[in-house]
């Protein structure tokens, strides 16, 4: 552990602290920020504790002004405070297979009216598709510290999101494969650390919820 | 020396270089992706706003089509884009977003029946179509004649890129994450891959290809504040630049969107206008309608840019410990619609300012936001000096926008390029054969090699992090919205010392691998020339146009600089670019240039602007029957891939 003092100005984000230490104080300390505005799910760290975006983390937050930063856990490890997610985010989205399932997808004539969706269908979808695969979810959850190949939140997530499209044909008992064992839906314990730390305030306990019951009729 | 092979070799990982990938794939090409970070993190997810097809299926859209579409387009460029490209974006725009429909984007959809939109300032009921219930429905932008962004709520981007890159997952397309291209294999005129460098090993790499593609977006991190991603320091042009080949196209052209957040320049979309918020100055006063009576907020980007500019110097900005900014007033839409449909920009306000957007009116100031300028294409995509190297999206001077792009024609033109210049990629790799020998690809390691070695060595010298610092400051103080010869003199001088300062720069970091500081120092030097092709092409540019703004020289001059900007970097010795100009040809035009509609009009006139005029009115007249295709074929005929030539259709028009 390294402890760095910076002069803390108004408005300053750990996004913007870390730079300045990079550059005035020690030029090789990794981390990861892209997009720097919460959208791009690069920046995720343990922040005092608690698995979050760092970008849009206010130093000012902390009163006592002391933050001890650490990379995210459940992640490979680059170097310091940088973590291998697109990795797993990869993995997982070949695990559950993360695109519309049509067989028909592709002899589309796009010249033609695009196919009618529900406005609210629509609506309910992108609820769900908010997920930036930050990580925060997998790094909060105790199931995935006992089980390393446990899907975890981010897959439920995308699963219901998938689940829930007219356009994916995959039938109940497709996704059952996919998610119907103890590293899937089934292995979660309900502790809802997904819950309580994602940045996006996506309704994981609802989803993990309604999947496992879905799952749980089909057999 | 580790050497991969393939077909296509697709640098950039965003929605530009993933349809472009996903194109060559579909024909049977090897294809892999290069990307700095992992491809669902790339900037094209900050697209906020939407993306602009000519669907018209909500109400406010009836009547656009492809006409519609290509006027605004032309116009918004101020006549500086290539016709041919904007007729191609125009009509493919539409099957690309109903292409992203089947793969997966949930597009917000019209739903039948009244409701309450504010539209200057009031409220208004609309009545959508009940046969139109269940198509993609569309938002209002600047600079447009109908509403025709579509979107997902704000987060259009982030699932346009979704869908993108789980349709590349689907395909088994191999993205190679934390990789930096960092120069480019060439012989004889023809580009053949790339120098890679492993971001987390530090190891370098030869990366040979039959075509390679730069997608690697815009280079807003030229700026010291920008809305732009961190990544986005133009790297993918600065090594198609350093080839020594390849042009750069209008560099000059640098967009500054009106509404980031202050201080720390975060996008609010143009969504935010476009579904009626508002610009407020120090007094609460609604000012836009005193400079644009017709259009007012929603005036074009540089339009708006430049008066609240304007506005601000005549005292009437609110002030703040971070300069003067002005008021974005989103409060009139109500809860229920921000907390919908613009619900990214109310979490940016409340992690970056603390506020409530309902309540709290949000400070903006205009920054720097698109580069219209790039790698110089043919409608191909195709570089038109360096062979088998291709460009596509921001990274892209194909050239749609011209001076000026308007909202929602980024991300349209980052599907619609990787689809069309996807298909050209495809036929290069289709017609050629891969014909480079081990003595090249080993010349271009040997010589990245020797760089790096030289940085590692070096006791003393630059440091990386100061020099960026200071060309970022000489491009907002002197390169910005308003530009006067005087400081872009100052700002090209400076430049070239700094290029200078960049050959000895040395690392208080001394190893090869995982090395922040490092990347740092391979990057400041390409950013530099960059900043200069853009410093002294402005310099150069002694007229206004789109948003390249000059105070000396306030009007159009289409007689003197109807034409692009093509800048060479030759000799790796010098400190300027060569530039040369490309003419644009105003009797192929299918729309003349003309005024745009913006305060009063100055311009200087092409002598064949009349004669194109007088010639397109005699073609009409002796063609009274012809329909809009047929028109535009006697007008203008625009080479479009045969896969991408059918006619759209729309509800109540069918496909007329």
């Amino acid at each position: 552990m390294v402890t760095y003092e910076v002069t803390e100005a108004p408005g300053m984000t750990i996004f913007i602290a870390l730079n300045e230490i990079r550059e005035q104080q020690d030029p090789s300390i990794q981390f990861d920020f892209v997009c720097r505005a919460g959208i791009c799910g690069s920046c995720a760290m343990v922040v005092n504790g608690s698995p979050t975006l760092a970008c849009r983390t206010l130093t000012s937050k902390y009163e006592h002004g002391e933050i001890k930063l650490l990379p995210l856990p459940g992640f490979e490890l680059i170097g310091d405070l940088s973590v291998n997610t697109g990795k797993f985010m990869r993995a997982m989205s070949e695990r559950v297979e993360s695109w519309i399932h049509d067989q028909h997808a592709d002899q589309v004539n796009y010249d033609k009216l695009e196919e009618r969706m529900d406005p609210d269908v629509a609506d309910q979808i992108y609820e769900l598709e908010r997920c930036v695969e930050c990580g925060c979810c997998v790094s909060a959850c105790a199931t995935k510290r006992m089980r390393p190949d446990f899907l975890s939140a981010v897959g439920f997530m995308r699963l219901a999101r998938f689940a829930l499209d007219p356009r994916d044909k995959r039938t109940d008992d497709e996704f059952y494969e996919i998610m119907g064992d103890d590293d899937g839906v089934f292995g979660c314990m309900t502790l809802l650390g997904c819950e309580d730390y994602c940045p996006k305030d996506l309704p994981h306990q609802t989803q993990i919820a309604y999947l496992r019951r879905k799952m749980a009729l089909i057999r | 020396m580790k050497v991969i092979y393939t077909d296509s070799l697709v640098i950039g990982g965003g929605l530009a270089g993933l349809r472009v990938a996903i194109a060559s794939m579909q024909r049977g090409f090897d294809t892999i992706v290069l990307s700095l970070i992992p491809a669902k993190r790339s900037h094209s997810a900050a697209a906020q706003g939407g993306m602009q097809a000519s669907l018209g299926a909500c109400i406010k859209g009836e009547g656009d089509d492809e006409d519609v579409h290509f006027g605004d387009t032309v116009k918004g460029s101020d006549w500086g884009c290539d016709q041919d490209v904007a007729r191609m974006f125009v009509n493919t725009s539409p099957k690309a977003i109903r292409q992203l429909a089947a793969w997966g984007v949930p597009w917000s959809r019209v739903k039948g029946g009244n409701r309450d939109v504010i539209i200057n300032g009031e409220k208004v009921t609309i009545t959508e179509k009940n046969e139109a219930e269940g198509l993609i429905t569309a938002r209002d932008f600047g600079g447009t004649k109908k509403w025709r962004t579509c979107f997902t709520s704000d987060g259009t981007g982030h699932t346009m890129l979704y869908a993108m890159d789980n349709k590349a997952i689907q395909m088994g397309i191999p993205v190679h994450e934390r990789k930096e291209a960092i120069a480019l294999i060439h012989e004889d005129g023809i580009c053949y891959g790339a120098i890679v460098r492993d971001l987390i090993t530090g190891e370098l790499m030869a990366y040979v290809a039959k075509a390679t593609t730069i997608a690697t977006g815009g280079y807003g991190r030229l700026y010291s504040v920008s809305t732009n991603a961190v990544i986005s320091e133009g790297i993918g042009n600065a090594i198609a630049l350093e080839t020594g080949i390849a042009t750069l196209g209008n560099m000059e052209a640098v967009q500054f969107h009106p509404t980031a957040i202050v201080p720390v320049g975060i996008l609010t979309t143009e969504g935010c206008r476009g579904d009626g918020g508002l610009l407020l100055d120090k007094d609460g006063y609604r000012f836009m309608p005193d400079y644009e009576p017709d259009k007012k907020e929603l005036a074009s980007r540089d339009v708006v840019s430049r008066r609240m500019t304007e506005h601000m110097r005549k005292g009437k900005g609110v002030s703040s410990r971070y300069g003067d900014h002005l008021w974005l007033d989103i409060t009139l839409l109500g809860r229920k619609h921000i907390e919908k449909n613009l619900r990214e920009v109310k979490e940016i306000c409340e992690y970056f300012l603390g506020i409530d957007p309902v309540e709290e009116y949000i400070p903006v100031r205009p920054t720097q936001h698109y580069s219209m300028g790039g790698i110089r294409t043919n409608a191909t995509g195709e570089s038109p000096t360096l062979k088998g190297l291709f460009s596509a999206g921001e990274a892209a001077c194909w050239d749609m926008h011209g001076f000026n792009r308007l909202g929602g024609n980024s991300v349209a033109e980052t599907v619609v390029a990787g689809m069309i210049v996807g298909e050209f990629v495809a036929d290069y790799c289709e017609a050629n054969s891969l014909n480079v020998s081990t003595t090249t690809i080993q010349h271009f390691m040997k010589q990245e090699e020797k760089k790096i070695t030289d940085l590692l060595v070096r006791d003393f010298g630059e440091n990386p992090f100061h020099l960026k610092a200071e060309m970022q400051k000489i491009m907002m103080d002197k390169v910005g919205i308003f530009r006067n010869g005087e400081d872009l003199a100052q700002a090209v001088e400076e430049l070239k010392v700094l290029n200078q300062r960049a050959k000895k720069i040395a690392l208080r970091n001394r190893i090869s691998s995982s090395n922040p500081e490092l990347v740092e120092a391979i990057r400041v030097p390409k950013m530099i020339k960059l900043a200069q092709c853009v410093a002294y092409g402005a310099m150069l540019r002694t007229e206004s146009r789109g948003a390249h703004a000059r105070e000396d020289y306030p009007e159009r001059n289409d007689r003197d600089w109807l034409k692009r900007t093509l800048t060479t970097w030759k000799d790796d010795a010098a400190d300027l670019p060569e530039v040369t100009y490309e003419e644009l040809n105003v009797m192929k035009m299918e729309m003349p240039p003309g005024s745009r509609g913006y305060g009063t009009d100055n311009t200087v006139h092409h002598p064949d602007t009349a004669r194109r005029e007088k010639e397109i009115e005699e073609i009409k007249k002796a063609n009274p029957g012809a329909d809009r295709y047929e028109m535009h074929e006697l007008l203008n005929p625009t080479p479009i891939p045969e896969k991408f030539k059918g006619r759209n259709e729309r509800i109540g028009r069918g496909f007329k």
